[in-house]
């Protein structure tokens, strides 16, 4: 653990174009499946082990060990990643490309973003810039695991007008869960250069893929996902 | 991407003046304002007043629906390929500012699509009276305001108001309509900012948009000299 630059990393207001997404509570706020505090507290509950649990294996695969190309295909294998888990990936990936190699220069960065000039895997790019940042695969699973939630959380705070101290709350009383999560995310991280990327969790959330596509077709929406 | 090119490490991945290939990158003006001010009829305009001289493309921001992007599609002002619109979360300020990187993104796939190009113009979603561009994104920003949302606004100031490279104040055929005092407000604005330019239009007359479209001139020729 490596103190102040997690938190750099970890902060909402790192500009890594986080802000436009919702991760799939907008969708959940129309479709009524979000209405207060206790439904987001639902709600983040289920993407923390879905789609949280699955970036944060990636991530933290990425940085204790950075294959990124194979982590990236990893990501890819519609049995390993459900793809839309809410977020773009790819495009948040390459989002985060850019503020990382701004924060922190770093020749493992360049070469993922020559190879992918579109984009990599969010997650995987979070691992790099986790190891650019000095930190550990711990660190990377955290910061995947808590914006899994956190995206959402404020996101909700907008889109319902929720009461911000209880949007907050919900985070706290996730948060042993987001400590479990990452336990578990880090011991399959640490498998994969040994064992291969088949050993990353692929816990899928076919709801929220449904909700991703259908709300990637609405033609007024205040979230980009 | 800028950096792979650039021997002194990603100190200006968004600023830089040259794109990966050496060649100098678009020119990037910004238009910024509150709701409604008139900011997508000046961009339509000046497309139209620009477009047989220089290679233009056009980003819109849009706080939650892609109306900005459809108007200038509709009205035919580019061809659609040079036009892209981005989402912001329900917040057009942090796209602008705060967290840049989707303005980014779109503008250099702009670049890599349709370019080489001369000028960019980025449009904000309306916004309130502290809503700026970054400097990473945009060169120089346009602030429009109009005559119809009180002829206080000037005086108001605000760092928009008070620091863009060129105040617009808007719609001047509604004045008599609306009781503003052009004069009151030609002496607030001047009283904010001292030698900074100010333009009153009105897109109701012939070529209402000449006074900015001749100062992008000058910032172009500013730019490429
Ligand atoms: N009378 C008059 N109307 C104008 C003028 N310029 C724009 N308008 C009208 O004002 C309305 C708003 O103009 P827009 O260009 O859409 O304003 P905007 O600043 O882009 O608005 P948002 O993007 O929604 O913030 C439209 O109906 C325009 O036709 C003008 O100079 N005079
Ligand atoms: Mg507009």
């Amino acid at each position: 653990m490596s103190g102040a630059a997690l938190l750099v990393l970890a902060d909402g207001r790192f500009p890594a174009g986080g802000h436009a997404h919702s991760g799939g509570a907008e969708e959940a706020v129309k479709a009524g499946r979000i209405t207060d505090a206790a439904s987001l507290e639902a709600f983040c509950r289920g993407r923390l082990h879905t789609a949280g649990l699955v970036a944060a294996a990636l991530a933290a695969a990425a940085a204790a060990a950075p294959t990124p190309s194979n982590s990236d295909a990893a990501a890819d294998a519609p049995d390993a990643l459900p793809r839309r888990c809410g977020w773009p990936p790819r495009r948040l990936g390459r989002q985060l490309m850019r503020a990382a190699r701004a924060t922190w220069p770093d020749a493992e960065l360049d070469s993922l973003a020559r190879e992918f000039p579109k984009g990599a895997h969010q997650p995987v790019v979070l691992g790099l810039t986790a190891r650019a940042a000095g930190l550990g695969a711990a660190d990377a699973a955290y910061c995947a695991a808590y914006e899994s939630v956190s995206g959402s959380a404020s996101a909700v705070v907008r889109l319902l007008s929720l009461d911000p101290f209880e949007a907050t709350a919900v985070l706290a009383r996730v948060a042993p869960e987001v400590d479990r999560v990452v336990d578990r995310a880090v011991v399959a991280g640490l498998r994969v250069p040994g064992e291969g990327a088949g050993v990353l969790p692929s816990a899928s959330a076919p709801l929220l893929e449904i909700g991703a596509e259908a709300h990637a077709g609405w033609g007024v929406r205040l979230f980009a996902s | 991407m800028h950096l792979d090119h650039s021997p002194h490490g990603p100190s200006a991945v968004s600023a830089d003046a040259r794109r990966a290939d050496g060649a100098r990158r678009a020119l990037r003006v910004g238009l910024g304002g509150p709701v409604g001010s008139g900011k997508t009829a000046t961009v339509a305009a000046l497309c139209r007043a620009l477009r047989d001289e220089f290679s233009l493309a056009v980003v819109t921001n849009d706080i939650y629906t892609r109306e900005d992007a459809e108007f200038l599609l509709r009205e035919a002002v580019l061809p659609p390929e040079r036009i892209t619109a981005v989402e912001t979360g329900a917040c057009p300020h942090t796209a602008i500012r705060d967290d840049i990187s989707a303005n980014l993104e779109a503008v250099e796939d702009l670049e890599d699509e349709v370019g080489p190009l001369d000028l960019v113009l980025v449009e904000s979603g309306g916004d309130n009276l502290t809503a700026t561009f970054s400097k990473g994104l945009v060169d120089a920003q346009i602030f429009v305001i109009d005559v119809a949302g009180g002829d206080d606004i000037p005086r108001k100031g605000g760092p928009g108001v008070t620091t863009a490279d060129l105040l617009v104040v808007n719609k001047t055929d509604l004045a008599p309509y609306v009781g503003s005092d052009l004069a009151r407000m030609a002496a607030d604005a001047k009283a904010q900012r001292a030698e900074l330019p100010v333009v009153f239009q009105s897109l109701r007359s012939e070529d209402g948009v000449r006074e900015v479209a001749v100062w992008v001139r000058e910032q172009l020729a500013a730019w490429t000299a």
